[in-house]
């Protein structure tokens, strides 16, 4: 179950520059996992001890994560996660 | 209705059904106009507060001069404020926002200082900072870490909210500094523990992510995640097909941050629709699109307009 996962600007290193990549999970954490492996390092600039970092917000289908389940959300075919750095507004 | 003065007649928007853009007879939605009051924005109501909160507590003196990081309309409103009471005001303003917004705070007075368009707001709170250390007598309200901000929903937002909608079974709002929520949140969680707080938090292109490294993120101080129910990501082509069909369906002249509104509000009432609930939806309208127009993005083919708005800080 592939789902597309964006990825900002300041991550792309990583990614050797890719703009979207796929993944496979059925879970966040299991994404993120996945992530990882064929990234190795983008798995801790998303997550420390505590879970998600706090200035990390990680989006499917453009709702926050921290109001589904967390890393616990489960991932769909065909979804779409977007990660993004927090920024301000106002 | 009559004021003694013009910062008298702060809050007491109207709330406007939307006929045509609610599904159904159950599942209603209505619009907080917020660009009623004095300086077209709903900044007006948290600057107030935060200035009559400086004034009391003695942090702001006769004459001071002010200091705030701005996208735009907090510094209007607080230019205009600053004017009437005799303050001096400097504010921090992200390059990459429209024109408008430079003229209406030049107009009331107030001495702009660029940041740069990349990383966005977020430059502009790290240059005030800067500024706020070299010039220990200015004096900073800081909206994204002071109390008063949100205060001003809780006291007023939230309560005209509840007293013209006491069926209101949604709230959503843009989550900027996140004042708006957090009053209005706090107020509705006390009031009616059943309503759902629904925050659209403006997606901007790449160029306002652009951070050197992630621990440079930002979350305001008051920000507390716990007053909300859920948060969507809004991206400017939803924006901006949002603030059309605003315009051409129900007359609403907003700017496209109430364009992010309307799209997460939108799939609220589709949600309750399809569940087969009871919903009236109420979302502010933060702005008129009156600063937007040289944007060009109310007319045109969305391609063109989303392009307008590409690495623009359009909320």
């Amino acid at each position: 179950m592939p789902v597309e996962v964006r990825v900002p600007t300041i991550l792309r290193p990583l990614t050797g520059g890719a703009k979207v990549v796929t993944a496979r999970g059925e879970t966040l954490a299991a994404v993120v996992a996945d992530l990882d492996g064929t990234y190795p390092g983008i798995g801790e600039r998303l997550l420390d001890d505590s879970g998600l970092r706090r200035f990390v917000n990680i989006y499917i289908n453009d709702e926050d994560v921290r109001f589904l389940a967390g890393l616990q959300t489960k991932v769909a075919d065909q979804d779409s996660i977007t990660i993004l750095p927090a920024v301000a507004g106002g | 209705m009559r004021f003694n003065s013009l910062l008298d007649s702060v809050g007491q928007t109207p709330l406007i059904g939307l006929p045509t853009l609610s599904p159904s007879a159950d599942v209603r939605l209505w619009a907080k106009l917020e660009e009623r009051n004095p300086t077209g924005s709903v900044k007006d109501r948290a600057v107030l507060s935060m200035v009559n909160q400086a004034e009391c507590d003695g942090t702001l003196q006769p004459g001071a001069t002010l200091l705030e990081p701005t996208s735009g309309n907090t510094g209007i409103a607080l230019a205009m404020i600053a004017k009437l009471r005799g303050y001096q005001l400097v504010c921090v303003l992200p390059e990459n926002t429209s024109p408008e917004r430079t003229s209406l705070l030049t107009m009331w007075g107030a001495r702009v200082i660029y940041s740069s368009a990349v990383g966005g707001s977020n430059e502009a709170v790290r240059v005030a900072k800067v500024l706020a250390a070299e010039n220990p007598d200015w004096v900073m309200l800081y909206q994204y870490g002071n109390p008063a901000n949100a205060q001003a929903h809780y006291d007023t937002t939230g309560p005209e909210l509840l007293a013209d909608l006491p069926t209101l079974t949604h709230f959503v709002a843009g989550l900027g500094t996140t004042g708006t929520l957090m009053g209005v949140g706090r107020y509705l969680r006390e009031q009616r523990p059943e309503v759902k707080i629904v925050a659209a938090e403006p997606r901007y292109g790449e160029l306002v992510y652009g951070l050197r490294n992630l621990d440079e993120g930002f979350v305001p101080e008051i920000y507390d995640e716990s007053l909300l129910t859920s948060r969507f990501s809004v991206g400017a082509r939803d924006a901006i097909r949002r603030t059309r069909e605003l315009l051409d369906l129900e007359g609403i002249f907003a700017g496209f941050s109430t364009g992010a509104i309307l799209h997460a509000a939108l799939g609220l009432a589709e949600k309750a629709k399809r569940a087969g609930e009871r919903a009236d939806i109420a979302f502010i309208v933060c702005d008129g699109g009156w600063k937007y127009l040289s944007s060009g993005a109310y007319e045109g083919s969305l391609d063109d307009a989303e392009s307008a708005l590409e690495g623009q800080l359009w909320a």
